[in-house]
């Protein structure tokens, strides 16, 4: 069994390339304790060769997560030979991260990627001569149209047999080398007690990482003459510790290219990406662009593409549960055993599956959108006004997504770099009022307001947005103060999504979204079935309204009686739409005695304007649904996820409970 | 002068990377080291981040940090 890790650069093809070695053959790695993606796979004909998908990284200091995860998997892992992909056409950069890849003294090969790119234009690389200087073997490959993926292969696992290390360690001369040297040699016995590169650690000192400095146990003396050793350094070369560290790696890279990298002119690819910025982060057409491209994703996966894939589903969904009902009615189940299984089971997982196709198609796009580069424009034109909200431009995208479904929205949190700005837009998500949500508006609009039906979806949508404004601040300015993650970010040249990325990402989804419905929703869904099927001495009821739930809903209705809906059955519809917000009206409806499409009419019975009202901003601002509750408490922990429960409850109450007032009052008035 | 106060399309030299951490850690791993050209490529819609171009490649950064990079302008 070999191991192969597969390190990179953000934007240079890493997950195309895993995608080309691997083929389907894949699965998301997990890390203990720490939210970074990874991928596991086997190699393409070789069922004895493993490799994994580190994350994308620039450097390996001990700065972010996605770093020191890399770091501690090539330390403390048996990696036979580390697959280090560089983008030919940006190699200079790329190959910052190489040179300290090479200090690990592990086996590697270098695969250089978009050669294919970099050709057109009119640049090359002479492979023989950059392979010796750089001391790895080099193997040009275009990732997208899986060139030289086989030479690669082969490569790797010769290198991995032969054990065969990087040749070269110094790319320096002078003060820098001598201070590398001397250190290296001082503290030995102590990298090679924790099973690291003697070099590598003498540099990561110099460059003055103290998560190093304290792995390696070393004497305060030792501590000492480092410090004078770095000292002398920086004088001898007059730059800082960091700087002379950066500075000798980028003069040994500008060397190397130098006599070997025949730049490209000015590529296809680059002017391209120029032109169309020129549009989409241009002045004034930048914000109206992207308005426009995101009010397209949204009409294409949730209006006619989406609902018509929706209702299908839901069709044939119905089929199989029609299908299986007949045949167990066929058997002679027993009643109360069939009702669990198609009236609480089937009915909530398909309530939920329904939604996978608009789900997929929201993905589909948004996976495009990321994989071109547009997102990271989008992160660059929306920053500063994120900022003010103690945000990055990075978590725009995830509250987008919240406008459809909180459930994808808080996995794509995924791609932002601190904890603080996960978790701060993890909370702010649901605030972003989803489509679960548009039924339950659409019918009480009916009942009360009919002419201005528009208005007040609009106001019930602005005051989401508001409220998470408000959020936000109250967050940061107590919680969560600090500042957000720098945006220090690569602006990648736009490119073609690969088919084959696309279709991975969007089976992984729909496994996660699968894998949620069977689990989660199907134990909420037997919940509530039993809360509602039974009384408190168990028997069977007759009447949904003699049930545990109804007797819940009654309990809890003192809650709900101030904000203007004391009736058991509102509390009880909103005690349902906790396992899915369409669950509102289903329970509405059954609780009422009456089908959806006379709900509005019998709604009469239980609201006024002003607490119907009350009822949708209620409905709009409190807790999300179990699934997203479940995502939520993947991504962050069990302990902020009921925080956030019972916070959004109780922003949810009070802003019900003072329009309901306010509009009394007022009405009264006039 | 700093990275910040240069026009659109202005080439200049960097001469100093200056505050700490993190954040000047990545700088100097994205190559902004002294004695590297840079150029003011575009600034964003709201006037901040902006966007430079060195060593072949476009990298955003905000105001704020740019700041903290020190350009003599060639």
């Amino acid at each position: 069994m070999m191991n192969f890790a597969l390190i990179g650069n953000q934007n240079c093809g890493k997950t195309t390339l895993f995608n080309q070695l691997t083929g389907s053959n894949q699965h998301v790695g997990n890390f203990p304790g720490v939210t970074v993606d990874s991928k596991e796979g086997i190699m393409i004909g070789h069922e004895d060769c493993t490799i994994i998908d580190l994350p994308g990284i620039y450097s390996l200091s001990p700065y972010t997560n996605e770093e020191i995860v890399t770091r501690d998997y090539l330390m403390n892992q048996q990696v036979d030979c580390i697959i280090n992909i560089v983008d030919a056409t940006n190699i200079e950069r790329n190959l910052y991260l190489t040179l300290q890849l090479i200090e690990l003294q592990i086996p590697m090969v270098l695969a250089i990627n978009m050669m294919d790119e970099m050709k057109a234009n009119g640049g090359t690389i002479k492979i023989n001569d950059f392979s010796k200087r750089i001391g790895v073997e080099c193997i040009p490959i275009s990732a997208f149209k899986n060139q030289g993926i086989s030479d690669l292969i082969n490569a790797a696992i010769q290198t991995a047999r032969e054990r065969r290390k990087p040749l070269r360690l110094d790319f320096c001369s002078g003060a820098v080398h001598r201070c590398i040297h001397g250190i290296s040699t001082m503290i030995e016995d102590h990298a090679l007690a924790l099973h690291m590169a003697p070099r590598f650690a003498a540099t990561k000192l110099i460059e003055g990482d103290s998560i190093l400095e304290k792995q390696l146990k070393l004497t305060e003396n030792e501590i000492d003459l480092i410090e004078h050793s770095v000292t002398e350094m920086e004088r001898e070369c007059d730059l800082d510790r960091e700087a002379a560290i950066a500075d000798m790696r980028y003069q040994f890279i500008e060397r190397v290219c130098k006599d070997n990298v025949v730049r490209a002119h000015e590529s296809r690819e680059y002017i391209r990406s120029v032109k169309i910025d020129t549009i989409l982060t241009g002045k004034y057409l930048a914000l109206p662009s992207f308005a426009l491209i995101m009010a397209l994703v949204f009409y294409l996966s949730f209006g006619p593409l989406g609902s018509f894939l929706s209702d299908e589903f839901a069709l044939l969904i119905e089929k199989i549960i029609a299908f299986i009902s007949e045949l167990l009615l066929d058997y002679g189940l027993n009643t109360v055993v069939f009702s669990l299984v198609v009236d609480g089971i089937f009915a909530g997982i398909s309530s939920v599956l329904s939604f996978m196709p608009v789900i997929l198609v929201l993905f589909f796009f948004l996976s495009i959108l990321e994989d071109s580069g547009y997102m990271a424009r989008v992160a660059f034109i929306m920053d500063k006004p994120l900022r003010k909200l103690g945000l990055s431009g990075k978590s725009f995208v995830p509250m987008l997504i919240g406008f459809g479904c909180s459930v994808p929205a808080i996995m794509s949190t995924r791609t932002l770099s601190s904890n603080r700005d996960r978790i701060m837009t993890i909370l702010l998500t649901p605030f972003m009022s989803c489509t679960a949500k548009v039924p339950i508006y659409a019918v009480f609009t009916l009942a009360f307001f009919p002419k201005h039906a528009a208005q007040v979806m609009i106001l019930l949508y602005a005051t989401g947005i508001l409220v998470g404004i408000f959020v936000a601040f109250l967050l940061k300015s107590t919680v969560y103060k600090g500042d957000p993650i720098p945006f220090v970010m690569e602006m990648p040249n736009y490119r073609l999504p690969s088919a084959k990325s696309v279709v991975l990402l969007m089976w992984e989804k729909a496994k996660d979204f699968l894998t949620k419905a069977f689990t989660v929703i199907f134990l909420a869904s037997i919940v509530i079935w039993f809360l509602q099927s039974f009384d408190l001495k168990l028997n069977l009821v007759a009447d949904s309204a003699d049930s545990i739930l109804a007797l819940l809903g009654h309990g809890l209705s003192f809650i709900f009686a101030p904000l203007g809906f004391s009736d058991w059955r509102a509390a009880t519809a909103l005690i349902t739409g906790f396992t899915a917000k369409e669950a509102v009206i289903s329970t509405l409806a059954v609780l009422m005695h009456t089908t959806i499409a006379q709900l509005p009419a019998a709604l009469n019975i239980l609201f006024t304007p002003i607490s119907a009202y009350s009822f949708l901003l209620f409905t709009l601002l409190y807790s999300p649904c179990v699934a997203a509750i479940a995502a939520a408490k993947r991504e962050m922990g069990i302990k902020n996820t009921l925080v956030m429960i019972f916070f959004q409850c109780s922003i949810a109450w009070v802003v019900a409970f003072l329009f309901y007032h306010l509009a009394s009052f007022i009405i009264l008035w006039l | 002068m700093t990275l910040d106060e240069l026009e659109v399309g202005e080439k200049a030299f960097i001469t100093a990377v200056n505050g700490e951490g993190a954040l000047r850690r990545h700088l100097l791993g994205m190559g902004c080291i002294p004695k590297t050209q840079v150029e003011l490529h575009k600034v964003a819609p709201m006037k901040d981040p902006i966007e430079i171009r060195l060593r072949g490649y476009l990298l955003t950064l905000r105001v704020e940090d740019a700041k903290k990079i020190e350009v003599e302008r060639i």
